[in-house]
């Protein structure tokens, strides 16, 4: 009944929010039907328009011209080898890095407590005795684990089978201070797996935030996030 | 349905022609003109938009009312579409239909974005536009279509209509139309798709 297929009407009137659409884009990429369906219903849905029809005012026309001829048209998408998907792959690299980072760390912590150069900010945090982690499960989005370290003051998200952002869109982080407020912390570069630091101090943050922005991100949520990591419930 | 503005006056005004006009452009020749553009081709986008701006200006102003945003997004819409012409792969779809999604989702994402969200209501109550009849090729064979639009329209079930227009006019999430009519998600995402199917049968496209 509420199966995903059953979504096609809802996405070809782009009813449905940032993250419906994100899911549902993932399922269009693997589903043939549906993509059919979708473009089908596309199609019979801006037939709509005919029965509202407006004469524009002839400034937007004056504005359209003027404004295409600044603008040079995209490249046409030439196609390309599909990214193979190696949904273990990097988890296992990553695995074996703590591992290998776990016993460098217990032999050098002796003689450099926690400068030690060799690691990048992401291990340190990783590997810091107080790091917390918040894991949140996105279902067909994918998941998401924040880790942070007081000790660092700094916070590192790692995120696996993450669907895409919705197209012209993107993954912004936050922290949220213990007031609410949300502070920008970079954006998520695309991919499904990706680890990233977060910016800004980290140590007093109560949670780390995912919204959907517009491309270039936004200097605050713009939505509701996708995602918060409470660190009260860290583990 | 406070919801939904009355859809405007479709009747065709005295002196209309009856028949398709000779200017009238056809779905064939949407597609060149929008291939011609991403080629760079700055006249055959302007003939493009002689040919679809009353639709595109007319959903863009449906649903986020206010005539001053409506030309900001189908301003945005058209420069989108000049940009990502060779995107459009007329083997998917129609190029009006590639268009007016444009133009559909950039109004969609206005009324939903969060400083609209204070002024959709505040402009929810402003005096209704006076739609200006417009003579031109376009909408003496728009209006034809738009005929043959709400016929389509009139099988659908009263309750899927509702669905339909709430999404597609009213830009609110299938979640919300579930809210708004007081009825489970699964329902409402039953009525806008049936709904959908129905009209695509009835019109016949894209299948």
């Amino acid at each position: 009944m509420n199966d995903i297929h059953h979504l096609t009407g809802a996405y070809a009137l782009d009813a449905v929010d940032d993250l419906e659409r994100a899911r549902f884009e993932q399922h269009l990429a693997e589903c043939e039907d549906c993509r059919a369906e979708v473009a089908s219903l596309r199609e019979a849905a801006v037939l709509l328009a005919e029965t509202s029809a407006v004469a524009p005012p002839p400034s937007l026309r004056d504005s359209v011209l003027s404004g295409i001829s600044q603008v040079r048209p995209l490249p046409p998408v030439v196609e390309r080898t599909r990214v193979v998907h190696r949904r273990w792959f990097p988890l296992l690299v990553a695995a074996a890095v703590v591992a290998i980072l776990g016993v460098g760390a217990a032999i050098w912590q002796p003689w450099s407590p926690s400068e030690d150069s060799s690691l990048t900010a992401a291990e340190r945090v990783l590997t810091a005795p107080d790091a917390q982690s918040v894991a949140i499960d996105l279902g067909e989005a994918g998941r998401a684990t924040v880790t942070r370290s007081e000790s660092v003051g700094k916070a590192v998200i790692t995120t696996e089978d993450m669907a895409p952002a919705p197209t012209g869109k993107v993954f912004e982080l936050w922290l949220q201070d213990d007031q609410g407020a949300m502070i920008p912390a970079g954006l998520m570069p695309p991919g499904e797996d990706n680890q990233v630091v977060l910016k800004g101090d980290a140590a007093a943050a109560t949670a780390v935030g995912i919204t959907v922005e517009p491309e270039g991100g936004s200097s605050e949520p713009t939505s509701d996030p996708i995602a918060l990591f409470d660190f009260s419930q860290a583990a | 349905m406070d919801h939904i503005r009355a859809v405007p006056d479709g009747t065709p005004s005295p002196g209309v022609p009856s028949g398709a006009s000779p200017s009238e452009t056809s779905a064939a020749e949407l597609a060149e003109l929008l291939q011609r553009s991403s080629r760079g081709d700055e006249q055959a986008f302007a003939r493009l938009y002689d040919a679809t701006s009353s639709r595109a200006y007319g959903l863009a102003l449906r649903v986020v009312r206010n005539p001053a945003h409506a030309e900001e997004v189908a301003q945005e819409a058209y420069l989108d579409a000049w940009r990502s012409s060779s995107r459009f792969d007329p083997a998917r779809g129609s190029a009006l239909g590639w268009l007016l999604t444009i133009v559909h989702r950039k109004a969609v994402d206005r009324v939903r974005s969060a400083e609209a969200a204070s002024q959709r209501d505040a402009t929810y109550h402003r005096e209704t536009q006076p739609v200006e009849h417009d003579e031109t090729a376009e909408n003496a064979h728009a209006s034809l279509e738009a005929q043959r639009v709400r016929g389509a329209v009139s099988t659908l079930t009263d309750v899927q209509r509702e669905a339909v227009e709430l999404a597609f006019f009213g830009g609110y999430t299938h979640t919300e139309v579930a809210t708004l009519l007081d009825v489970p998600v699964g329902t409402a995402k039953t009525r806008i798709r049936d709904g959908l199917i129905r009209l695509r049968d009835a019109m016949g496209v894209g299948s």
